[in-house]
């Protein structure tokens, strides 16, 4: 493709070749991702502005949304709090359980499908876990609870699976029926044993600690700066390599400055994180260095990262969320396919219930399932998970995840009440719904694109 | 190359034959002792007004139902085709109107959907879009700016184009178009067209569902036409004009005294 290099920027250029007389060039102009056609990094930028002007927005309205929260909070919080190191930490781990929730919740969106039950089924899974390493009744060590925790979570979501492929019932009522189910299970599994209904991690047991370190516990500030140089070099070297090998072999790739800034841009956000994190950020003593919950949450992303964009399989979730006709006629076998996506699904709601109940030192009754189910596609929606279906990313539960965390942490810096928690994010959720729907209006055959 | 000796060409057997072919859906018979051959190297314009039984007819060679009497034969043999994988082992390939592409993946991800090539149990996307790009470019598909590029960013030809890629990329030996240019302009269906040719060319057959007999005079080497069910007629494009063809289409030929009939009703 010769020509490409000055069909880069299509404002000014028309088509010259082909003409496509079922084709508008400004829908193509706004479809194209711009790494797939620039050569050099001034015309990515260009066809990146060209994007936006075509109202194919990106990652924009989520990083537009973490500055406007970031300007506020930290203008209106008491004593400027909320750009504090311990603060930011705090933030970090409520994001986490959010973050968690929303790669889960992704599986179902991405497969166009919605899962309502994830929060009381993780809370389910957690608690189980929780029960399990109580050292006065089981005292199981602590991975064989955790396990169980998860396991009966998973198993759990590939019965809803069952139901919604096998008996072809939507999705949204076997999941509404699933998160009552799974509530009345949560809320039973925490009246056994002689806890009166809550469950905690307090105690001398070394499987209770390992649990509340999920959220609490940190790791060494030096073995921090090691263990987060080795993981960006690692992923630099990893993307550098494979993006020049595939400019070499003349097959679609970024330009090298395009290749360099994004590993400049992991490695910027590493140190960042690491040095906000090695802060003493304790009152009264020393409290410093990286949150075990982070590499958590940085595992999780990366394992379901490959399996969506590496593995059959995660090909085979977004070819059914586009299209599952298509799929069908490709061979590809829809049941199995979406019953473990909603096991998938289930299973990182477990991990993302379990660090809720690290974070509050236990599980109790007040534990709003209902509402982490609105947290969780709030966040995936705002980071640029479709609802439609098809387009959607790990990642994108990640950054939604902290902007639900930084809206969360910020109000309650504040000092302001529930229910305006309720009203805010519920207005959030709208608003994220509204530019997906918009973005998927403004495409040219109402269709979803980047996946 | 003429109707006539590709005709030789390709032997005296034909790829595939259809013979005393049955289908019924409860009382409602859809097709009645259907006879038809698709020789390779040829392009085979399958005609008829809307329910006389093309779609059936095509479904029931693409393995998606399966006939109640009858024998298909595949280079001579008796073939019994069960499942759409079943055709797709033999080399059948079926290009649906409605092009079954996802509009979320792109141009290499829709190719290779339901057949990726893995390296180290990862997708091996390198060594498929070097296929992808080779077929593209052998069946001379250069229109797309980019093969990264998702297939909803793609225009009505080139998204049947892709389509078409895709079947020809797996050795196929006969490929179905269900209504190739039904939805595309003037441009995107001469570019449609010359695939077709090329794909001939290269010693496929193709079978062309159209209603267009402005495309299938410009592409067809043999017609067959079907009525309420029935092969009424099947030749050389040269034995036909489009009055007669028409005139097979919309009465079955009942009127003509001419013409060669291989059913009689």
């Amino acid at each position: 493709m010769a020509d490409v290099p000055k069909r880069a920027d299509l404002a000014e250029v028309p088509p010259e070749q082909a003409p496509d007389l079922t084709a508008a060039p400004e829908a193509i102009q706004a479809e194209v991702p711009p790494e797939l056609v620039a050569q050099t990094l001034g015309e990515y930028v260009r066809a990146y502005a060209a994007r936006i002007r075509a109202g194919e927005s990106g990652v924009l309205p989520v990083i537009a949304a973490m500055l406007a929260i970031v300007i506020v909070f930290e203008v209106v919080s008491p004593n400027h709090l909320f750009l504090s190191a311990g603060n930011l930490v705090n933030l970090f781990q409520q994001s986490a359980v959010f973050m968690v929730l929303a790669m889960a919740e992704g599986f179902a969106l991405i497969l166009g499908e919605i899962d309502l039950s994830i929060g009381f089924v993780g809370a389910l899974g957690a608690a189980v876990t929780v029960q399990l390493v109580q050292p006065q009744t089981t005292n199981w060590p602590w991975p064989a609870a955790v396990a169980a925790g998860l396991l009966t979570a998973t198993v759990f979501g590939l019965i809803q699976g069952t139901l919604i492929t096998r008996l072809r019932i939507p999705s949204f009522i076997v999941t509404l029926a699933g998160y009552l189910i799974a509530n009345g299970l949560f809320l039973q599994v925490l009246l056994l044993g002689p806890f009166s209904g809550y469950p905690n991690l307090a105690g001398f047991s070394d499987n209770l600690k390992v649990i509340y370190n999920l959220m609490w516990g940190s790791i060494d500030p030096t073995v921090s700066w090691i263990a987060t140089a080795v993981v960006v070099l690692g992923l630099g070297l990893l993307i550098y390599l494979s993006d020049n090998r595939r400019r070499r072999s003349g097959l679609v790739a970024p330009p090298t400055s395009l290749t360099l800034i994004k590993i400049g841009l992991i490695a910027v956000v590493a140190v960042v994180v690491v040095l906000i994190c090695n802060t003493n950020r304790a009152n009264i003593g020393t409290l410093e260095g990286v949150p075990w919950v982070i590499p958590i949450v940085l595992a999780v992303l990366g394992v379901w990262t490959v399996l969506l964009q590496r593995t059959r399989y995660g090909r085979y979730v977004y070819a059914i969320g586009g299209n599952p006709e298509a799929a069908r006629r490709a061979g590809i076998n829809l049941s199995i396919v979406r019953t473990v996506a909603f096991g998938l699904c289930s299973f990182t709601a477990g991990i993302g219930m379990l660090l809720y109940a690290s974070l509050l030192n236990g599980m109790s009754n007040n534990v709003q399932g209902g509402q982490y189910v609105l947290y969780a596609v709030a966040a995936a929606v705002i980071g640029g998970t479709s609802l439609f279906g098809g387009r959607g990313k790990p990642l994108h539960g990640v950054l939604g995840g902290l902007v639900i965390g930084g809206i969360y942490n910020g109000m309650f810096l504040v000092g302001l009440s529930f229910q305006w928690e309720y009203i805010v994010t519920g207005l959030v959720l709208l608003g994220a719904v509204t530019i997906d729907s918009l973005s998927r209006r403004g495409s040219a055959s109402g269709s979803v694109t980047r996946v | 190359m003429s109707a006539a000796s590709a005709e030789h060409v390709a032997s005296n057997e034909p790829l595939l034959k259809v013979r005393e072919l049955d289908k019924h859906f409860g009382p409602v018979q859809a097709l009645y002792h259907i006879n038809l051959d698709l020789p390779s190297g040829q392009v085979t314009a399958l005609c008829g007004d809307n329910g006389a039984g093309k779609s059936v007819l095509t479904k029931c060679i693409a393995g998606i139902y399966q006939p109640d009497h009858g024998q298909v034969f595949w280079e001579g043999q008796p073939v019994h085709i069960r499942a759409a994988r079943d055709a797709s082992r033999l080399g059948i390939e079926t290009v649906y109107q409605d092009l079954a592409l996802a509009d979320n993946l792109d141009i290499v991800q829709n190719m290779f959907l339901g057949r990726e090539r893995l390296r180290n149990r990862l997708l091996d996307e390198d060594n498929m879009e070097r296929a992808a790009k080779e077929t593209l470019a052998s069946l001379r598909v250069t229109t797309v700016r980019s093969i990264r590029q998702p297939v909803a960013s793609l225009s009505g030809g080139q998204r049947q184009s892709v389509a078409v890629a895709k079947a020809v990329m797996w050795n196929s030996k006969l490929v179905i178009m269900d209504e190739p240019t039904a939805a595309l302009g003037v441009v995107q269906t001469k570019m449609v067209l010359d695939l077709i040719k090329r794909l001939r060319d290269r010693g496929l057959a193709v079978m062309v569902i159209s209603h267009n007999l402005n495309d299938v005079f410009e592409v067809a080497d043999r017609i067959a036409v079907m009525y309420l069910g029935r092969v009424v007629v099947q030749d050389q494009t040269s034995s036909f004009d489009r009055q007669s063809v028409v005139e097979y289409m919309t009465t079955g030929g009942l009127g003509r005294s001419g013409g060669r009939r291989t059913q009689e009703s």
